[in-house]
């Protein structure tokens, strides 16, 4: 029995984070008639998963009867630059379709084919129409459709609730948590035979990202701390369209499905530059002029794709480009340009919420003219190396799914893998823990010194009269980190982030917090800082080592592929379990991809 | 640009009181960033609850002016000059500052019965898209509860709280008795639970929602007809009776759960 002085609450599965992870994870271990508890910083169906808008892949075959999970696999493999666990990216293509039209079972309303099939979408880096979606508020579908479920059957879920560290037992094996509720401040303990983490991203630490205040890479941070291994950290995705106008949207997310559904980018000299970027690896597949381009979207057999649609990594670095080359719009960006390519009417059936979204925030109205736009932090494809059946991390009686999990992406994530990496591992996290705490391996004891060392920390900077505000820490922790850690990388400035690094450690130690603790963002933020240095600590510390340019890494001084790097991922980890202990990164080796596996992704070059 | 003064409404269950500040405004900003930079600088321990500053997750809904609003979408450079006011949603109880407890519309999400349709066959089921559109204007909802915050049954009368689901929950209820597979029937439930009735059709929930659903057309007043014609039509009311229906009643739904 745990003697905790707090509030404190027992599971045999607690799921730390609400999205679509973690909302998918619960409903498995709940099916399994395990007590389950569910803890989000956030009210639930908030979670950062509402933002997804173009889709989720899964090759259903139900536009293109050509496309299935061998496809769909060495897609994700080639998009990741062959840096991906390839048991993950082959789970994921195989089990994703039964995934999403269980979700119809529940709810979910999908945009449908001429004979009501769930209709798909084009979209980067994927040969066939794969995206299920509906319209371009997929993610808030797939959001409520998971969040009405879990409240049907009954699962107990802690809101506004925000977990502060990993407790353990005596053996090292993971016990709980600690956390506080948001609304009074009071601190609560949970002890759980098994802990999933779905704690999403980390983007909050650059300045311009698409994420919301939550990416704060809570779950990385304290898996860290636990014990597990980070691999693939330097490995960020710079989505290619974020609006850059007016800054207060900067980096506000614009939906690839703009261009999946025939949107082009041009420069300022009104040019369509994505065919000077073609990649050897992508030139075979890819289309030679506009002409062949556009024969594509009616008919992917009359023409290759157009390189508008090649993975993200590829965009970005493009649009990055013509910018510094002096090709870039008045605010920095190039433009993405639907309205001259589709009627006014097809634009607002199709891209609703970005019709809405411009319109109301830049007075743009994208069925007139075109956006402009430029690169965005949005996803880390790096997180805590797991299990790729179970999900279990390198720490008993801890799993990871999601965007805090890393492996299917490797160095490059396709868009619409995210949503079906949800439901694919999502499910898989609720197996794995449920089979873990069936087996009797579940921890005993709670260790309280862990709880007591956790609070304190917490809660010191309500003593220090002197100290900093941490929104500043906040402020200037992102321009460190998107000028010097940024889309393209080089070695002076990744080791002068380092440096900085440490100085914003110290600053971290002394934040003071002005108020009180009930719903006080100020101490909010004071609590996030910790897990924003762990997670920016590793970022920089594997592109330090990482030198080559691979995926959502590029670097200036290293600005090809080196396939000696491509043999193994870069792990961190740190004994001291603290945030400002010293972290060690090693190197991984990759799995050895079987024979079968390794024709498919041959065969189909 | 021009610096703005800020009226917002600071305290806790046990009262309150506004507090001015007078911050500097920059081109293209909406009330969220404004609040923000009052965080930043003079007021760190500021409460408001916000997520996606993209109007796609509905968390940082006030009353900026008097009018419910959503703070990230509401642009500074729209509204009239002079001083700019935000409170709280009035309909529901104080948290801190702008944040108010809306546990009153999770309880009422527990009481939905959920979809029921027949087992999926192996290659999924088939709905047109004309079937599904209904029920997908519903699914837009981004649940920031403005619907209900304006709706004067429970605005103005706490004691309605419960018998009375609002707006949100009633196209809840309405996307799911338009699901082209859905075998429950929560006709019963909606009249003598959920207080259907109440809602005398003002429309002030449709003019507040930001997704622009149309939730009085298209949810409510079908809804209230529905129920009409399973009640006060004689021969529908008889047909319910004489025949086993092909939809569950309200109690038997009630306790089936979800597949």
């Amino acid at each position: 029995m745990t003697t905790s002085p707090y509030e404190h609450h027992d599971y045999d599965v607690l799921i730390i984070g609400a999205g679509g992870a973690g909302l998918r994870a619960a409903i498995e271990a709940t099916q399994r008639g395990l007590k389950v508890g569910i803890v989000t910083k956030s009210l639930l169906g908030k979670a950062h998963t509402v933002m997804a808008e173009g889709g989720m892949a899964a090759a259903m075959g139900n536009v293109y009867p050509e496309d299935n999970w061998m496809v769909h696999f060495r897609d994700t493999m080639r998009g990741g630059k062959m840096l991906n666990n390839y048991r993950m990216a082959e789970l994921h293509a195989k089990e994703a379709p039964d995934r999403v039209l269980e979700l119809e079972q529940w709810g979910a309303l999908f945009d449908r084919t001429k004979d009501g099939k769930i209709l798909q979408r084009d979209f980067g880096g994927h040969r066939y129409a794969r995206l299920a979606h509906v319209g371009d508020r997929t993610g808030l579908e797939l959001i409520r459709t998971l969040q009405q479920k879990v409240v049907s059957m009954g699962t107990d879920v802690f809101m506004e609730c925000k977990v502060l560290k990993l407790v353990h037992d005596d053996a090292g094996r993971i016990a709980g948590c600690v956390a506080y509720w948001r609304p009074n401040g009071e601190i609560v303990t949970f002890s759980a035979k098994a802990v999933i983490l779905a704690t999403g991203g980390v983007g909050k630490s650059w300045k311009f990202t698409s994420n919301s205040w939550e990416g704060t890479g809570d779950g990385h941070a304290m898996a860290l701390w636990a014990g597990a291994r980070l691999i693939d950290m330097e490995c960020i995705q710079f989505h290619p369209t974020g609006m850059v106008w007016p800054l207060s949207v900067r980096g506000l997310l614009v939906t690839e499905g703009v261009r999946g559904d025939g949107g082009v980018l041009r420069n300022s000299e009104g040019k369509r530059f994505m065919f000077n970027y073609v990649a050897d690896m992508f030139r075979a597949e890819t289309a030679e002029s506009e002409e062949e381009a556009d024969k594509w979207y009616d008919d992917h057999t009359a023409g290759r794709r157009p390189p508008e649609l090649l993975p993200r990594d590829e965009v970005a670095r493009a649009i990055n480009t013509e910018v510094k080359a002096g090709r870039g719009g008045p605010h920095g960006g190039v433009y993405l340009d639907i309205a001259s390519r589709r009627s006014a009417e097809f634009i607002r059936r199709r891209l609703p919420s970005m019709y809405h979204q411009f319109m109301e925030l830049a007075g743009v109205d994208i069925t007139r003219e075109a956006m402009e736009i430029g690169p965005t932090c949005h996803y880390i494809m790096g997180g805590v190396q797991v299990d790729a059946d179970t999900t279990a991390t390198s720490v008993p009686g801890l799993f990871a799914a999601g965007e805090v999990a890393a492996g299917l992406h490797g160095a490059n994530r396709l868009g619409g893998n995210s949503l079906s990496d949800l439901i694919v591992f999502g499910r898989r996290a609720g197996m794995g823990a449920a089979d873990y705490v069936e087996n009797g391996h579940a921890a005993e004891g709670f260790d309280m010194g862990e709880v007591e060392a956790a609070v304190k920390e917490a809660i010191a900077p309500f003593d220090r009269t002197s100290g900093e505000n941490p929104y500043d820490i906040q402020r200037d922790l992102q321009e460190m980190m998107q000028t010097n850690v940024g889309i393209i990388r080089t070695a002076s400035e990744i080791d002068e982030a380092l440096v900085q690094l440490d100085g914003f450690t110290e600053r971290v130690r002394n934040i003071a917090v002005k108020g009180g603790r009930a719903y006080n963002p100020g101490w909010n933020l004071a609590t996030d800082l910790p897990s924003m240095l762990s997670v920016c600590k590793c970022v920089a510390l594997g592109a330090r080592e990482r030198k080559e340019s691979r995926g959502g890494h590029t670097r200036e001084d290293f600005p090809k592929a080196d396939p000696e790097f491509g043999k193994f991922n870069f792990a961190h980890s740190t004994s001291g379990g603290n945030w400002d202990s010293a972290i060690t990164t090693a190197q991984s080796p990759l799995l050895v991809i079987p024979e079968e596996l390794k024709t498919l992704l041959e065969e189909a070059k | 640009m021009a610096d703005v003064t800020m009226r917002i409404w600071r305290g806790d269950a046990s009262g309150g009181d506004f507090e001015n500040y007078t911050i500097a405004q920059n081109e293209g900003e909406v009330v969220l960033d404004v609040i923000h930079r009052i965080q930043a600088t003079e007021a760190p321990d500021l409460a408001c609850r916000w997520n996606c500053k993209a109007g796609k997750c509905g968390s940082c809904a006030a009353e900026v002016n008097g009018k419910p609003r959503l703070m990230c979408m509401t642009r500074m450079d729209d509204l009239p000059d002079g001083p700019v006011t935000v409170t709280p949603m009035k309909t529901f109880p104080i948290i801190r500052d702008l944040v108010t407890d809306v546990s009153f519309n999770f309880a009422m999400a527990e009481k939905v019965p959920a979809l029921l349709p027949p087992p999926m066959p192996a290659e999924g089921y088939r709905m047109f898209q004309e079937d599904v559109e209904r029920g997908q204007e519903f699914r837009k909802c981004i649940e920031c509860f403005m619907c209900q915050d304006v709706c004067h049954v429970i605005r103005d009368h706490e004691e309605n709280k419960q018998h009375y689901a609002g707006p949100r929950f009633f196209i809840r209820y309405a996307e799911l008795e338009m699901h082209p597979l859905d075998t429950n029937d929560r006709r019963d439930l909606v009249r003598e639970e959920m207080g259907l009735g109440y809602c005398n059709i003002t429309k002030c929930c449709t003019e507040v929602c930001p997704e622009h659903i149309k939730i009085t057309d298209n949810a409510i007043i079908p809804l209230k007809e529905r129920v009409v014609d399973a009640n006060y039509d004689p021969v529908a009311w008889l047909g319910r009776k004489i025949r086993r229906k092909s939809k569950r009643s309200a109690s038997e739904a009630a306790v089936q759960p979800a597949p």
